[in-house]
Parts: structure tokens; C-alpha cells; sequence
């Protein structure tokens, strides 16, 4: 519909003044924000999808921020450190039965690996496949010391909350799972990328950091689910000053890509455990499905 | 967060209460920020725009059964207005009175333009504007304290925020007609939980384009002792 603004309205005094005044700023650009359609997006965020891939999720994250999406089966996520200092706490629930959610101890214990990377299943509480990861250049991930807390933001910078120049992870995933409906009592242990940390014999853990610009981590959805993420300071970063880049998150439609995974074409032989949970969420969404 | 106010760079609770009484708390709610407390049944809370035409996002439940809360609705149709100002009764879904204006400097405060939200701001502003703070996480997030989720939120109030609605139907937010050190005064009919935002729209004349603190005191008035 087209419609004229009164030019008689200055400044934002009266309804017809403010309304121009607001529609003024449409269609602007931010240097981190969704863009909406995906195919908006600028080209280094498109850049190496596959020819026939057409975006479904274009976004720049700011450091500090979270965002959320819920994402069909199949579909492709790519994230990119393109500055070399994200941290993207991660928390997936199954779409339409979020009592289902990524466990990340399942998903260190099943597989027998303690440090994500490349062919790593993402598990859910039931057992199943919520995502694999099929690609991996940064091997700096972390699935052990989960999120940061308003309390510890507070005390090592200051501030914590969501509206502070620090905020917390936690703080940010619980607003992330309460715009899906969810609560606090929903925020289960986080899953983060491009910070790693190491286990020595004894059991102590190291902060490893960064693996640099440009480290790409990509994951394949078994299941409709819904991603909660926050990009804020890893709970073991050694700065004391908040510091951060923003992440690049793009997503495509890939079904194709979930009969690769299983014959071992896109991640690599798939180890016992994993193909048991891909099994697992076949037949759920077999008996789902059944008409 | 909630900070404790250095009373010696500023006036006395006591004094600044529009309702005198012992004072029960002395707050301030930082620019873009939650907030959020319990008054008790017969206590004031005094909201003060510090710096002057500051949105004040504001719900409220009963807080011993927080289904009963705030209805714009309710409280424009039993006083068959949409301004909010002294002598306005703030009642539940139920009709049930929640809290009552009992003293308004500004003289018109809204109740139909609801809070901004992330989400309505791609609507309004475009799309660069979803990452931007606003009043539903604030919400949210404070909300979340008191065991409160997204069903919990509804139509609210804005302290400070002008909307008026023109002959024609149009309506919109526009500049505020508050100004620095201005208050209002809300009496609590029951122990009522208080759950706020401090506005930080940007885009907007709701905060003059600068989010800014305001103040809250609670005065428990002789009368109520």
C-alpha cells in the first residue's frame, strides 16, 4: 500500500511528524544485525554457500548479543569467527517438544571425546541426533565449563546484565529460551564455540582461546530445533577488560547433506554411537510421521 | 540492576516521596534497564523522571497470585479513558484494584502503546534495529526472577510516554510532555509486584532519543503503620 506522509509535519511533536520520522529509518544497515530476507545479506556472509543453496539465515552477531531461530531438519548452519574473537554459547532444543535439548555431557560421554570438532554428534537427552558437526577449522570449542554468570561478569567486569557493556551468557540464553516459552529451569549447560579449553591428566583445565580469524564451524540438524545463541566472553577468557568480535551465522536448506552424513561421505565414517543416535531420531521422526 | 543512591549528590528520598511517610526503599534504575520490587499493600512508590521524558515500561501483578495482573483493558474501561494520571485506579483482569494514582505531576501517562520489543522494532525502525535493547527483554529477564515468563506479559503502562490518539484514529508515540524531576505516585491496593523497564528505545521521542535513570522511592505513609 502506498501511502503519503503529510509534509506539513515537522519533528516528531505529532503522530503524522512521528510516524514519518520512524519510517525515515527503514531499510538502513547496521554493520551487525539479521538481515531480512537472507538474501540481503552482504556477500561476505553468502560466500561459499553451494550453487543452488538459497539462504535461510543471514546474520552478523555482535559481541554481547544473542539471537535465536528455530530450523528445519536438514538445514545447514554455518558459523564463522571472522575476526577471530567470538565465543558462541550454544543451547539447542527440539522444536514443538523442548523438553528435548542438547545434553552436553551425552555429548562428550557417547562419542568417548571431550573436545568437539569435525564428525562430533550433538546429542539430546533422549538419545537422538540433534545436529552433527560437519566441518571444523577451529578445533577450539568447548562442551565443559558452560556459561558465564551475571555474578562473575559483576565481579571481573563490572557489570553482567543483559543491558551492561559485559553482559553475561547466562543471562543472555535465559532471554533467548524465555522468547520461546522457556524459563530459567530451561537453560541447560551450554555448548560454546571458537574458545577452547584443555584437560590436562591431572584434570585441570586450560583456557586454549582462539583459533584465529576466519575459523568456520558448520552443523548439520537432524531434528526441527530451535538455537539459542549467545556471543559473549568465554567464563575462563584471561582479559579482564570484555572483549570480543562479532560471529557470522548463515544457514541453508541441505537435505541432501543428511544421506551423505549417514553413508559417511560428508564427516567421515560415522562412529558406532553416532550412527545409534541417527537411528534414534529416524525412528522417532518415522513414528512421528507414520499416516 | 538496582543501585543504592548516593544521597548526598541528590535530595532526600523523604523529601522528593510526592507522598510523605517512612521511606522503605531508594532506588535507582539504570538508563535501559529492569526493575523491579514488591509494594506493599498501602505503601506509595514514587517514580521520578530524573532527566526528564524517560519512558517507564511498567506491569503489575498481585503478588501473592501473579495471575492476577495489570489489564489496560480493564482500567481504561472503568475509568472510559485512555490517560493514566491521578485518581486512575490500575486493576487486574478481574476489575480488581491493584494500585492507584494518587499524585501526578505530568498529567497524562499511557497505557496503549504497549513495549517495544526487539521483534516490533524491525516493524517500526527496519531491520537493523532487532539487536537493539528493549523493553520486552527487560522484562523478560527481571520477570524471570519472580518466576514470571513470556504468557506473563501483557498490555502495560508508560509512565512519562505520550500517545495520543487523534480524531481521525491515528495514534502515535510523540514527544513527552514530562520534564526533569517530574513524578507520580502510585498507592499499592495490594501487595502488588512491580516489574519495570526503563525504556531504552532509541528510535523514538518515548526517552527524547537518550535513555536516562529515574529514581524509585517507596514512602509508607503514618496512616498505613
Amino acid at each position: 500500500m502506498t501511502q503519503t506522509i503529510e509534509t506539513a509535519a515537522t519533528g516528531t511533536a505529532t503522530t503524522a511528524g512521528a510516524r514519518a520520522h520512524a519510517r525515515e529509518q527503514h531499510g538502513k544497515t547496521a554493520e551487525t544485525m539479521r538481515f531480512v530476507p537472507a538474501t540481503s545479506a552482504p556477500a561476505r556472509l553468502l560466500a561459499g554457500l553451494p550453487d543452488a543453496a538459497s539462504p535461510t539465515w543471514a546474520e552478523s552477531l555482535a559481541f554481547g548479543r544473542y539471537t535465536t531461530l528455530a530450523l528445519g531438519r536438514g538445514t545447514r548452519l554455518r558459523l564463522t569467527d571472522t575476526a577471530g574473537d567470538a565465543c558462541v554459547h550454544t543451547l539447542i532444543y527440539r522444536s514443538g517438544a523442548t523438553q528435548e535439548r542438547l545434553n552436553v555431557a551425552d555429548t562428550v560421554k557417547v562419542p568417548w571425546q571431550a573436545y568437539p570438532a569435525a564428525g562430533h554428534p550433538l546429542l539430546s537427552d533422549a538419545g537422538r541426533l540433534m545436529a552433527t558437526i560437519v566441518a571444523d577449522t577451529s578445533a577450539r570449542h568447548d562442551a565443559l565449563t558452560g556459561a558465564t554468570t551475571l555474578a562473575g561478569n559483576t565481579a571481573k567486569y563490572g557489570a553482567g546484565t543483559v543491558h551492561s557493556g559485559s553482559p553475561a551468557a547466562r543471562e543472555l540464553l535465559t532471554l533467548g529460551a524465555l522468547k520461546n516459552g522457556l524459563g530459567p529451569r530451561d537453560v541447560a549447560p551450554s555448548l560454546s564455540f571458537f574458545k577452547g579449553i584443555t584437560v590436562d591428566p591431572a584434570g585441570s583445565i586450560a583456557f586454549s582461546g582462539s583459533a584465529g580469524p576466519g575459523a568456520v564451524v558448520e552443523l548439520l540438524l537432524h531434528m526441527d530445533a530451535v538455537l539459542v545463541l549467545a556471543n559473549t566472553a568465554h567464563p575462563l577468557d584471561p582479559r579482564t577488560d570484555f572483549a570480543g568480535t562479532p560471529v557470522d551465522i548463515v544457514a541453508w536448506h541441505a537435505p541432501q547433506d543428511l544421506a551423505a552424513l549417514e553413508a559417511g561421505s560428508l564427516a567421515g565414517p560415522l562412529a558406532p554411537e553416532h550412527i545409534q543416535a541417527l537411528r534414534n531420531t529416524d525412528h522417532d521422526l518415522a513414528a512421528r510421521n507414520a499416516r | 540492576m538496582n543501585t543504592a543512591l548516593d544521597t548526598k549528590t541528590i535530595p532526600d528520598a523523604g523529601v522528593t516521596a510526592l507522598v510523605a511517610g517512612e521511606v522503605v526503599l531508594d532506588e535507582l534504575v539504570e538508563a535501559r534497564g529492569p526493575w523491579s520490587a514488591v509494594v506493599a499493600a498501602g505503601d506509595v512508590l514514587t517514580i521520578v523522571d530524573l532527566d526528564g521524558n524517560q519512558a517507564v515500561d511498567c506491569l503489575l501483578y498481585a503478588a501473592g497470585d501473579t495471575t492476577v495482573r495489570y489489564s489496560a483493558a480493564a482500567t481504561i474501561a472503568a475509568q472510559r479513558s485512555i490517560v493514566l494520571t491521578t485518581g486512575s485506579v490500575l486493576r487486574a483482569d478481574t476489575g480488581t484494584p491493584l494500585m492507584t494514582v494518587v499524585a501526578d505531576e505530568v498529567g497524562v501517562h499511557d497505557t496503549i502503546g504497549g513495549a517495544c520489543s526487539q521483534e516490533s522494532n524491525t516493524l517500526r525502525y527496519g531491520q537493523h534495529t532487532r539487536e537493539q535493547h528493549a523493553c520486552v527483554e527487560n522484562f523478560l529477564i527481571e520477570g524471570s526472577r519472580w518466576g514470571l515468563g513470556k504468557r506473563d506479559l501483557v498490555s502495560n503502562i508508560n509512565w512519562f510516554m505520550n500517545v495520543p490518539v487523534d480524531p481521525d484514529g491515528a495514534l502515535g508515540i510523540v514527544d513527552g510532555l514530562s520534564a526533569p524531576g517530574k513524578r507520580v505516585a502510585l498507592r499499592a491496593e495490594v501487595d502488588t509486584l512491580v516489574l519495570v523497564s526503563n525504556c531504552p528505545q532509541i528510535n523514538n521521542p518515548c526517552n527524547g532519543f537518550n535513555p536516562t535513570p529515574v529514581r524509585m522511592i517507596v514512602t509508607r505513609p503514618e496512616a498505613a503503620l
